[in-house]
């Protein structure tokens, strides 16, 4: 379960929110420039809140009134961008083995090989990022993501660079090994499809603010009809 | 030839360029790597010798050293001897003198690695050293070999500091660059070409190697 409750400023941008997301997926929708990417930096601990308290498992990750600040990589928090941000000058291999510095080599290249598997990926392992198509290398970010075994997933429009079939293909197994390894996860997109296709909870994100947290039928209610009123007009 | 004033000076640009990458690369990352106004202040006196008049620095170098300072009194009751006038304190001047041109190619070169990089890294559970030695140096590393031999290059041109602080010993403080003053004082004009056409050369070669080890493969532009 994750808890929010949080007060972040940027410039003119105000970014205010409490929620507790407790289902296995939420989807954070929003247009761009609702703050779903500040949020998910802000829970990875890549910022700081100016005031409020965010928690997993009821165990404070940020909580300013304690003082308390985890380091990104101590929160067992993975998060996956659309800028896929691989190391250049490492192999894919090498990529994906970089947070497992605490397992022996066996290990590590059992890891490496079971996380390559499951993004479909197992044949890139030698390659460097450079000669990585776009969506090639977003799954290979987010097999390095989840090499350490994470709790939660943050993923922030990962799959911008998949087809449609891709996408959904790698959705569909990425989806049974987290719920295998117990990751809650947080996907952010602006796409209202994504939003329906993995059957989550949906937080509704718009100017900093959380306007709606529900099925996606209820949540998106409004941008169903939006959507479906566009297309009644075509 | 004097060579043992070449040898000498060789020394010291190696010796004061190894030095330099040991203290540079830490604050170089420090000061791309780390929060705070105070890291303000930090960058503007390692940049001082830039805009500093060497006989100034040396002057300074000189009087602290000296026997004049607990400081000065303190190492030479550490060494046995002042460390003025003595092979070990032009290592200290050039150090100081030289810093700039180690740190200045090297915070360009780490702040140009891509903070969504270090983002990852952090994500992963790197910490501060482990990100300048799996990433900065690797990404950076142009730039790491543009501070080295700037480095030594300047060392091994240095006169201002070398003479306040060194004086002109022979085996001991005399550079190649103290050489070639003492050379055209006594009108010794087909000696100083050489010393300084060995000095030209010694830069021009140096130069040359930072060019093409930074040079992009496909251009500038590609």
């Amino acid at each position: 379960m994750l808890e929010i409750a949080l007060d972040a400023r940027r410039g003119a941008f105000h970014l205010e929110i409490e929620c507790r997301l407790v289902s296995e997926w939420t989807v954070i929708f929003g247009p761009s420039g609702a703050g779903k990417s500040t949020l998910l930096r802000l829970i990875a601990g890549l910022d700081r809140p100016d005031r409020g308290r965010i928690a997993l498992d009821q165990q404070s990750l940020t909580d300013s009134a304690n003082r308390i600040y985890l380091k990104p990589g101590r929160r067992r928090t993975a998060l996956v961008a659309q800028q896929t941000a691989l190391f250049p000058h490492l192999s894919v291999a090498a990529n994906v083995a970089y947070g497992l510095a605490g397992l022996d080599g066996r290990s590590r290249t059992a890891r490496v090989a079971e996380m390559l598997h499951v993004v479909g990926a197992s044949n890139l392992a030698d390659r460097k990022p450079r000669n990585l198509s776009g969506g090639e290398a977003q799954r290979v970010a987010l097999a390095r993501a989840l090499a350490p075994l994470p709790r939660l997933l943050l993923l922030d429009e990962p799959f911008s660079a998949l087809d449609g079939a891709a996408s959904d293909a790698l959705l569909s197994r990425l989806q049974e090994w987290l719920r295998e390894h117990r990751v809650q996860t947080v996907l952010v997109t602006h796409d209202a499809t994504d939003a329906y296709a993995t059957g989550a909870e949906v937080a509704l994100l718009r100017e900093g603010r959380l306007a709606a947290l529900g099925p996606a039928t209820s949540a998106l209610a409004a941008e169903r009809e939006r959507i479906v009123g566009r297309l009644g007009g075509i | 030839m004097d060579w043992q004033a070449f040898a000498l000076t060789l020394r010291l640009a190696s010796v004061t360029t190894a030095i330099l990458l040991a203290v540079s690369v830490p604050l170089a990352a420090l000061l791309v790597l780390g929060r705070g106004r105070w890291l303000a202040g930090v960058e503007a006196v390692a940049a001082l010798p830039l805009v500093l008049p060497p006989t100034v620095l040396g002057f300074f170098l000189l009087v602290l050293l000296g026997p004049r300072t607990a400081v000065g009194r303190g190492i030479t009751a550490l060494l046995g001897h002042p460390l003025a006038f003595s092979f070990d304190g032009l290592v200290v001047g050039s150090v100081i003198y030289s810093l700039p041109f180690a740190v200045q190619p090297l915070v360009a070169g780490f702040a140009a690695v891509e903070p969504a990089l270090l983002d990852a890294a952090r994500l992963l559970g790197a910490g501060s050293a482990r990100i300048v030695f799996t990433l900065l140096i690797p990404l950076a590393r142009r730039s790491l070999l543009a501070a080295a031999v700037l480095s030594f290059l300047h060392t091994v041109g240095e006169f201002g500091v070398v003479l306040m602080l060194g004086g002109d010993i022979p085996g001991a403080t005399r550079t190649l660059s103290i050489l070639l003053y003492n050379q055209v004082e006594n009108f010794d004009y087909a000696a100083a070409d050489r010393t300084a056409g060995l000095l030209l050369g010694l830069s021009a070669a140096a130069l040359a190697a930072i060019y093409i080890g930074t040079r992009p493969r496909g251009g500038r532009r590609a």
